[in-house]
């Protein structure tokens, strides 16, 4: 007969540490959205400027797009204070790697730069969703896309951030011409893209909570970035 | 076993445990739709002032940018509702039927109180489970009174009185400015700022203002008395040109391009 009582079972379940109350938290969640779109031979960058916390607004403008050369921007999302470290570190070594080599770094080399540098934390990230977007070297719109531990993608357009599920699917149609029969495809030209990204966020401000009070805009190309500072609703 | 007898009024509590069960098996219940809210009362030299934003969230996304979160009780009396959206407009209604049965018995006029107390045994009997949290204003034979009502059913009365999410803001305005017996138009003018003080400042509030004003004998009920936050014209027009859609071919058109079509003589 079976002796039940006796029998050694494998744990089914992960334990889970029980504290009496609460417990410290390193991360917060500070809302906002940003996004970028490619062109031939310009990068568009936006992101709001609202800093927020549950239902409170810590600034209404607390910018979370960052200049790193005349050529390449970082937009940010997630948790504000480490969005400002990585872009700390980010810069850091962009400056270190000028006095090395003479040269300031290109938007490929910072790339590949940024998922070293988020993978370096790979067991305590930086609770960020970054943009990397500026010109490669043909002087094509190049925007990169990651994940909080370094995964990279180069893509042509990308939405980050609380209302990510709501502008992403708005830039597959407008500017990928997903569910668009008879769609020309190819890029889009620099008037289009700005206002592409400008109702974005006009639209994302109407139902995302977190998003809103004001926008940073950047258009890269060879002549520069070119910063817009543009008004969103405050409520 | 117990004979399966179907309570004759009040919620069912039948499926608790089970989604107790599939909750903590990590499957997560739709989330009703809450009114964030900032809503507050105030009493004036001869009467009262209710005040109301217009947002309605689900989580961080706006559900409704224009709702109405002034509730008719009684041609004498109206009621603000914050929480859940569904508990606030059910419980204000049946109230409001109760009182409309209650004044034909009396032929009276109904009193606040009586709202006031059908409300909180109302709420206190379902424990805080009906998440109505409620400012309630009207005037009746003994003069213009304002509560607050709890979901647990707990009720104060006082001068003036905020609820919601945004109740902090709104509050903030009236205890630097509220004063006893201001006119009117100075009512008025506060409540906007009290709401418009939530509606910027926190984020569960947004969009307009609606205000209503009860007085001895009269309601006035001024739906977006302010609308502070109108939408900015897009930068182009979304209009998709003509056969953007994907579409299979009816049925009929599609039988005719292949020609085979199926013998319906018989």
């Amino acid at each position: 007969m079976m002796d039940y009582a006796s029998m050694q079972f494998a744990p089914t379940e992960v334990p889970v540490e029980h504290h009496s109350h609460g417990g410290w938290e390193p991360y917060v969640d500070n809302g906002g959205t940003s996004l970028a779109i490619a062109g031939k031979d310009f990068v568009i960058v936006a992101a709001d400027a609202r800093q927020s916390d549950g239902y409170s607004i810590n600034s209404r403008y607390d910018p979370k797009a960052f200049v790193l050369s005349n050529q390449t921007v970082i937009a940010t999302t997630g948790y504000a204070a480490d969005a400002k470290r990585l872009v700390e570190v980010m810069e850091q070594n962009a400056q270190t790697y000028f006095h090395k080599h003479d040269r300031a770094m290109g938007t490929t080399a910072m790339a590949q730069l940024m998922s070293n540098t988020l993978y370096y934390k790979r067991f305590f990230p930086y609770y960020v969703f970054p943009i990397l977007a500026g010109l490669d070297k043909e002087g094509n719109g190049a925007v990169f896309s990651y994940d909080p531990v370094g995964n990279m993608e180069r893509v042509v357009y990308l939405a980050c951030g609380s209302a990510s599920a709501l502008v992403q699917p708005f830039l597959d149609n407008q500017v990928g011409g997903a569910n668009q029969r008879g769609h020309e495809g190819g890029f889009l030209d620099r008037a289009t893209a700005r206002k592409i990204a400008i109702d974005a966020f006009t639209s994302a401000t109407e139902r995302d909570i977190h998003t809103g009070d004001w926008l940073d805009l950047f258009t890269i190309d060879r002549t520069g970035i070119h910063r817009e500072k543009r008004e969103l609703k405050h409520d | 076993m117990a004979p399966l007898v179907e309570p004759s009024a009040g919620f069912k509590f039948d499926n608790v445990k089970r989604n107790q069960l599939l909750g903590d098996k990590g499957y997560k219940l739709p989330t009703a739709t809450k009114t964030g809210t900032t809503i507050v009362g105030l009493i004036f030299k001869d009467g009262l002032v209710l005040g109301a934003d217009t947002r309605a969230t689900a989580g961080p996304i706006v559900a409704d940018k224009n709702c109405e979160k002034i509730h008719y009780l009684a041609p004498n009396m109206y009621c603000c509702g914050a929480g859940t959206a569904a508990d606030t407009e059910f419980t204000t209604n049946m109230i409001s039927s109760q009182l409309a049965l209650h004044s034909l018995n009396t032929g009276r006029e109904p009193r606040v109180v009586t709202a006031m107390t059908m409300l909180k045994q109302h709420l206190f009997k379902y424990h805080g489970h009906i998440g109505a949290a409620l400012v309630l204003g009207g005037y009746d034979s003994t003069g213009p009174h304002l509560f607050t009502v709890y979901p647990h059913g707990s009720t104060d009365k006082l001068p003036y009185v905020t609820m919601g999410s945004g109740s902090l803001a709104a509050m903030s305005v009236f205890e630097s400015r509220w004063r006893p017996g201001m006119s009117r138009d100075e009512g008025v003018e506060m409540v906007k700022e009290a709401i418009e003080a939530g509606i910027f400042n926190d984020l569960g509030s947004g969009s307009n203002v609606d205000v209503c004003v009860i007085t001895k004998g009269n309601v006035e009920y001024l739906r977006n008395y302010a609308r502070p936050n109108e939408r900015v014209e897009k930068e182009q027009s979304y209009r998709f040109r003509k056969g953007v859609t994907e579409f299979y071919a009816p049925r009929a058109a599609r039988r005719g391009q292949d020609s085979a079509e199926m013998d319906t003589s018989a």
